[in-house]
């Protein structure tokens, strides 16, 4: 298997994590996880992925509303959540921390509660990114994992703490991480991508995203 | 009815509560260039349930006192520079929400009723800070929304009043919560679109329209699906030119001020 870009990794991490799930909505400004979750539709015809802000064919025709009407009914079971803070409990902030405005809340506040497989990500692995506490907990609940640039992380619900599962290189993680964790003494390396998912991602999936996410499409790509 | 763009833009007051949708969903972007150029003041905007450029525009060009919002956000193009700092700066005061909380305070307006239930948010700060939203054993207690002015941007008006805004339906629910609203629209359909059952679906009545205007490629840079798309080149030069006050003075001289300029090059 040749070379892969970072994106190309952090989607198949995303695919992996997917298995038995049925319905993923995905929010705002989120091309890897919709680009995991379409590597994922190709695995499993039968999941039903629906971008929030599709520009042509937009899945809902009760406008914006509809999203979240169908999360409180249970009929959305996967959703992604970033932060600008996120922190060992789970919460998020993405209003504003060290004099710094964020653009706000968005859905957070409800979907975290209400979808059962919440899946944290967020690309930037730093102790100003992965924080003890949050300034502000925009939302809370019981993640499904919490995928970054460097790790995946596992949650233990029943000690509300993460586990680190995998680095995608040899980096001491604990160093690079504002919150406490648990840890495997042996951490694995994250497993790359395959070969059938580098031809799902670069064929179908590429083609499937371009047209909400054109910059991300060039970038990792070179769609235009 | 009909009027031109700078007409209705006269009649948002200084002070309204100006209820305006995301990017993504048909924003009357040739009235919010009006705005500014009308030099409108103390707007209280209201995000449908994020904002997005136009909200930007209106916060540098100081139009802007107050915006109640899930998120203000250029999308791809990253932060709303001008929103950004603004609230850094202290100069604009924010009531952060969560989409769904506006949603509700907006159905609330809709049915007549003073608040609607919404579960799921308990455990978010937003409710300690939003003193407005009651918490009620599982559920918190959204007020209704009731903005002055809801203004968005139409596919076509017709001649008995009514605007057609396809799946955009959360227009209809500001529509039918705000005092008045003031749409753009591409095109003019003669007769009445409720005659027409494929249409209908996608119509808001000319109960709650209370004056339209002629504005062709009136939501660019924003897009009109099946129409146009997002002008997204155009939206992050905004984005890098607004990073600072020259910049985006400068983007403003070029786009907003100057007559004639002001629409898609397309």
């Amino acid at each position: 298997m040749g070379p892969y870009a970072k994106e190309e990794l952090l989607a198949c991490v995303i695919a992996r994590l997917l298995p038995g799930a049925r319905h993923a909505a995905i929010g705002a400004s989120s091309p890897i996880p919709a680009s995991g979750c379409f590597l994922r539709k190709n695995l499993d015809p039968a999941f039903r992925v629906s971008l929030q802000q599709r520009r042509a064919a937009n899945p809902f025709t009760e406008g914006s509303r509809e999203l979240f009407d169908l999360a409180g009914q249970g009929r959305i079971d996967t959703f992604f959540l970033g932060g600008a803070q996120i922190d060992g409990e789970g919460a998020i902030n993405l209003v504003r921390a060290d004099g710094k405005r964020f653009p706000g809340s968005f859905g957070s506040a409800y979907m975290y509660g209400v979808v059962p497989r919440t899946i944290l990500f967020r690309e930037e692995h730093s102790r100003r990114t992965l924080v003890p506490r949050v300034e502000f907990v925009s939302a809370k609940g019981d993640p499904a994992a919490l995928l970054t640039g460097k790790a995946l992380f596992s949650w233990q619900k029943d000690k509300r703490r993460f586990r680190l599962e995998t680095t995608h290189e040899k980096e001491d993680i604990r160093e690079l991480t504002g919150f406490d964790f648990d840890a495997p003494s042996e951490i694995p390396l994250t497993p790359p991508p395959t070969a059938k998912e580098l031809d799902l991602l670069r064929g179908p999936v590429a083609s499937a995203i371009a047209a909400d996410y054109p910059d991300f499409a060039k970038r990792v790509w070179g769609i235009n | 009815m009909a009027a031109q763009p700078e007409e209705l833009a006269a009649l948002v007051k200084d002070g309204a509560l100006l209820a305006l949708p995301p990017d993504y969903s048909l924003v009357a972007m040739e009235i919010v260039r009006a705005l500014i150029r009308r030099k409108a003041r103390n707007l209280r905007l209201l995000g449908v349930p994020i904002l997005g450029m136009s909200a930007d525009l209106l916060i540098g060009a100081g139009c802007v006192a107050e915006v109640e919002t899930s998120a203000v956000s250029l999308g791809e193009a990253g932060l709303a520079p001008r929103f950004t700092e603004a609230v850094e700066k202290n100069l604009l005061k924010v009531r952060d929400a969560t989409c769904p909380a506006i949603h509700a305070g907006l159905q609330a307006s809709e049915k007549g009723v003073p608040y609607m239930p919404l579960a799921g948010i308990g455990g978010s700060d937003l409710v300690k800070e939003r003193k407005d939203w009651k918490v009620q054993g599982d559920v918190v207690l959204v007020p209704a929304i009731r903005p002055d002015i809801a203004l968005f941007h139409a596919r076509w008006a017709d001649e008995a009043g009514n605007v057609w805004v396809g799946r955009r339906r959360e227009l209809a629910t500001v529509a039918h919560a705000a005092r008045r609203n003031y749409v753009t629209y591409e095109e003019k359909k003669p007769g009445d679109m409720l005659e027409d059952e494929l249409l209908a679906p996608g119509v808001i009545s000319s109960i709650y329209v209370t004056a339209t205007a002629h504005a062709p490629r009136g939501a660019w840079p924003l897009g009109m699906p099946g129409l146009y798309g997002i002008d997204d080149l155009h939206v992050s030069q905004y984005a890098k030119a607004a990073k600072t006050r020259e910049g985006f003075q400068r983007y403003l001289d070029e786009w907003v001020l100057t007559p004639r300029k002001n629409s898609s090059p397309a």
